[in-house]
């Protein structure tokens, strides 16, 4: 990290200790569009299937939004981490695959990064 | 193709559903665990929020209000000076489009609840507890309102532990020492091992990696996710039409 990166870093983490209270209007406005827009998703498939006729069509193919997504974030973070991420990732989905325990999977992936960002 | 009847799976659901205080109870008693989970997540989140400049207040508010994980790490990713408020929101509402059809799959069963109680427990729903309230109601249990108990514990789970991480933020020099930043990446992995369903998910997923590995290529923030989400649903449609 260079000097200018640390000192941005420093200045952020003292004034947020500084203004842990503090409520910038920008901010708020921000996040109150993101809860408005994440309800909309929350509250909007139910009230669509429950107001208006979807075609059969459009629906199957909104099926593969989510894996699409997750695909879609994973790519390019992997894509621009290296060999310990990869073989985390590959501890991850076995772990995932052989005990379908998403929480299990979360911690041995963790240590498995930490393992594999010392040792390579 | 054969036409799926949307009514179909509520033939199912003869049985009396309830919307009470044993409902909320068994929701939250069973996702509590997972909720203790996906407070590593949260904390994760508060160290990416302090770093991007936000308060402990402005954090609360935000785990509060919005109340979805992966697309507020998103967010406090793409957190910048000045805001970059469209790119955010609009990233926000691509990565939180799957809410819709997790929604619309409780239909059979929120049919029955009046639309102030189906909307209320909505805005708690997340993709863990929406997995185990698919599991509770398919089981025939009838509890209404398993959603809204087990939607409770992941947002006291959720804010508290964003609040802990933001504090922490401060103390932890880096979290990659700790593989916290690991997190998100190691959550995604184990879903897409969940939602993988062979041959069918073949197509979308590789048109949804290759449009996301070229879009994050040529533009910077996350577009990528609404391109490669975007173009994999595009090509499911023509190729089913």
């Amino acid at each position: 990290m260079s000097s200018r990166a640390a000192a941005r870093l420093l200045s952020w983490r003292w004034s947020a200790v500084a203004n842990t209270f503090t409520l910038d209007p920008v901010v708020v406005t921000v996040i109150a569009a993101m809860a408005v827009v994440t309800y909309l998703t929350k509250g909007g498939g139910l009230w669509l299937l429950t107001h208006v006729e979807i075609s059969d069509r459009v629906e199957a193919s909104l099926e593969v939004l989510p894996g699409a997504i997750i695909v879609a974030v994973l790519g390019p973070e992997l894509a621009s981490g290296g060999p310990p991420e990869w073989l985390a990732g590959g501890v991850v989905a076995a772990v995932a695959w052989k005990t379908g325990n998403i929480l299990l999977a979360l911690v041995t992936g963790v240590g498995a990064i930490v393992i594999f960002r010392t040792v390579l | 193709m054969v036409p799926d009847d949307p009514d179909g799976p509520a033939d199912d659901t003869t049985n009396e559903m309830t919307f009470n205080w044993d409902g909320i109870r068994t929701g939250f008693v069973t996702c509590v665990p997972v909720a203790l989970g996906v407070a590593g997540y949260g904390i994760a989140f508060g160290v990416l929020a302090d770093r991007a400049g936000l308060t402990v207040a402005e954090t609360a508010l935000m785990s509060a209000t919005v109340l979805a994980g992966a697309s507020q790490i998103i967010a406090v990713e793409l957190w910048s000076d000045p805001v970059p408020a469209a790119a955010i929101v609009l990233a926000v509402f691509a990565v939180n489009l799957r809410y819709s059809l997790m929604g619309a799959a409780l239909r059979p069963w929120f049919r029955h609840l009046s639309a102030t109680r189906s909307y209320l427990s909505l805005f708690f729903m997340a993709d863990e507890n929406w997995a185990l309230t698919i599991r509770d109601l398919t089981s025939g249990s009838g509890r209404g309102a398993f959603l809204l108990g087990s939607g409770l514990a992941m947002w006291v789970f959720w804010v508290v532990s964003s609040v802990v991480g933001v504090a922490v933020g401060g103390v932890i020099d880096d979290p990659a020492m700790y593989g916290l930043d690991y997190i998100l990446a190691a959550t995604f992995i184990a879903l897409a091992v969940e939602l993988w369903d062979g041959a069918s998910t073949v197509v979308p997923w590789t048109v949804a990696l290759v449009t996301a590995l070229v879009t994050a290529q040529v533009l910077s923030g996350h577009w990528h996710v609404i391109a490669g989400g975007g173009a994999a649903a595009i090509v499911e449609m023509v190729r089913r039409g």
